[in-house]
């Protein structure tokens, strides 16, 4: 259990990176606010309590990796690695701008700290089950973390790769679904119905478990709990909403790939607490 | 008659190699390890060997995950599946990451033969050429292979290696340089020059010798560098002999005809004549007699060689 007051700092880092995120794509203009809310509070957790890594040496070889297989939540990332200081908190303001660094999906070549390319949905996790099976192969005791979407399990290379880290018997991957229920076209159920995904994952031998992910204590706790599976790797179903933080951007379909107007910014800066 | 040595079988043998010599290398397959001869390697390094499996897909995924955490992988199935089924996969998570993967591709072209057009890749070569950061390497003969095998493993970044599954002959010697970029003069000649890859480079040397006899003077180049492509070497041709026929065990359309003629077109406009398949599929047949009917074999060279100095 997390002390009170470590929640609550991380309750705060989650709020004030909503924040970034909201800023940054209404400066953009363009990119994925939905999915980058519903995200924020897993990537707190993972950036800011859970992995080990450096900032100040994005290369450091014994370090846990993350890979953002849902590519679209990027600006997700990027206010966590500004925050961690792998680059100036002013480098937002060029997300998906001409020059950037920060491109509209995750590049591995251009932003400190991205561990590889993706946003072509499906691919990421295949890519962190060879991060996994490398560290293995090299002896380190890092572990592999990687961030799905619930419209992202439509595709069939993730059950490719669902198959493989079971056979392998990746026990230090650990991903989590960002569960929200909702894609560009609407409800996940109605566009075409992947669940039951608990049932699914265990099927393919894996060890899952599910929490509120919004509900930082409880990310922790499965956080840890991931690795207690020997010879499995874990899937963290983390039911969350999507556009959290900002009710009007709530369960909204609608908001997926929109970026708040300047109206709507000062309206849920506002509700963060933040003007 | 030359040695005759498939060029898979030349793969297989040089991966064992490179997987004693450095640790880090590793190979995967998608269950054709048989076929493609990285069961070789997976046989003496089964902790460093990894099956996906029928799932293309997740192979070059693996192997994408594989090079960002420091391994050198070389993945493998059919030519067909490689550049076909995961083309996206190689698209985002190798080449435009440009991460340090060797998909090594066995089974190219028609001399596949018996499977038929479904597993016969006439393609493959366009595809991975249009790909930004992409090496695109077709070595003629098993001793070729070997020294392509060793420059892609030492060249940080994807390469895309096209094999085929017959014998065919050697034309090589063991031990022979290879360079990424850099193509061979192999027969000197000054009325055309046959410019090509993988087992049409034999061919042509057989065309060569038979023009001979007609007082005809073929030069033959081979180019085991699709892309980047010789292009000092390819004009150097077309001012000397003023005539290229090329020729490939794949589409006339944007592989190495298709090459060729970019370079010509912008560098030296001299008349061509492309050798390949003309817009078709393949189908079931022995090697021999697929080369025979989609006119790949010396006597086709003969006369696309006659067509082309009659066009000077």
């Amino acid at each position: 259990m997390l002390k009170d007051e470590t929640v609550r700092a991380l309750e705060l880092t989650a709020r004030q990176l909503r924040v970034e995120i909201l800023k940054m794509l209404n400066t953009a203009n363009s990119g994925h606010t939905g999915g980058s809310l519903s995200a924020i509070d897993v990537l707190t957790v993972l950036y800011f309590h859970q992995m080990r890594h450096d900032p100040s040496n994005p290369k450091w070889e014994d370090r846990d990796r993350f890979v953002l297989s849902k590519g679209h939540a990027a600006p997700a990332l990027y206010a966590c690695l500004a925050e961690a200081g792998y680059f100036s908190r002013d480098d937002l303001k060029t997300l998906r701008r001409f020059g950037s660094h920060l491109q509209g999906h995750p590049d591995m070549n251009k932003t400190p700290g991205v561990e590889v390319c993706t946003g072509s949905l499906g691919q990421g996790l295949s890519q962190a089950v060879g991060l996994a099976i490398a560290s293995k192969l090299a002896g380190r005791s890092a572990r592999i973390y990687s961030l799905l979407g619930d419209g992202e399990v439509q595709e069939g290379q993730i059950w490719e790769a669902a198959m493989a880290a079971a056979h392998f018997k990746l026990d230090n991957l650990c991903v989590i679904l960002d569960h929200n229920g909702l894609q560009i076209d609407g409800e996940v159920e109605k566009v075409m119905n992947v669940g039951p995904l608990g049932p699914k994952f265990l099927a393919f031998n894996w060890h899952v478990l599910e929490v509120d992910g919004h509900d930082i204590q409880a990310i922790c706790q499965a956080l840890d709990n991931a690795g207690a599976t020997g010879g499995q790797p874990t899937l963290i179903i983390a039911r969350t909403v999507k556009g959290k933080g900002v009710p009007f951007f709530e369960h909204k379909a609608s908001y997926h790939g929109v970026p708040p107007s300047d109206d709507e910014l000062v309206r849920a800066l506002e509700h963060l607490g933040h003007s | 008659m030359s040695e005759m040595i498939a060029t898979r079988d030349a793969y297989g043998k040089t991966l064992l190699e490179l997987g004693r010599e450095n640790s880090r290398v590793v190979a995967l397959d998608a269950d054709l390890s048989g076929s493609t001869k990285t069961a070789l390697f997976g046989k003496e390094f089964p902790q460093r060997f990894f099956n996906s499996g029928v799932a293309e897909a997740n192979m070059v995924g693996m192997a994408a995950g594989l090079a960002a955490g420091g391994m050198i992988p070389f993945a493998s199935t059919f030519a067909v599946f490689a550049a076909g089924r995961a083309f996206e996969q190689i698209r985002q998570s190798l080449a435009y990451p440009k991460m340090n993967v060797k998909v090594v591709a066995t089974h190219g072209g028609i001399t596949v033969g018996e499977d038929g057009g479904s597993h016969q890749s006439i393609e493959d070569l366009a595809i991975m050429r249009a790909l930004p950061n992409m090496t695109v390497l077709c070595p003629a003969d098993g001793p070729e292979t070997a020294a392509a095998v060793r420059a892609a493993a030492a060249h940080d970044g994807p390469v895309f290696i096209r094999l085929g599954r017959s014998k065919v002959p050697v034309v090589f010697t063991d031990g022979c340089d290879f360079a990424i970029g850099r193509g061979a003069t192999l027969r000197q000649g000054t009325d055309l020059t046959f410019i090509t890859t993988g087992l049409m480079t034999a061919q042509a040397l057989e065309a060569a010798a038979i023009l001979a006899e007609e007082n005809i003077s073929a030069r033959v180049v081979h180019l085991g560098s699709i892309k980047p492509l010789d292009v000092d070497l390819v004009l150097q041709a077309a001012r000397e002999t003023g005539a290229i026929v090329t020729a490939e065990e794949h589409s006339v359309i944007g592989g190495l005809g298709g090459a060729v003629c970019e370079v010509l077109c912008e560098g030296y406009p001299v008349p061509v004549e492309r050798v390949g398949l003309r817009d078709v599929f393949g189908q079931s047949g022995t090697a021999e007699e697929l080369l025979a009917h989609y006119g790949l074999t010396p006597a086709h060279l003969v006369e696309a060689a006659e067509r082309v100095v009659k066009r000077k």
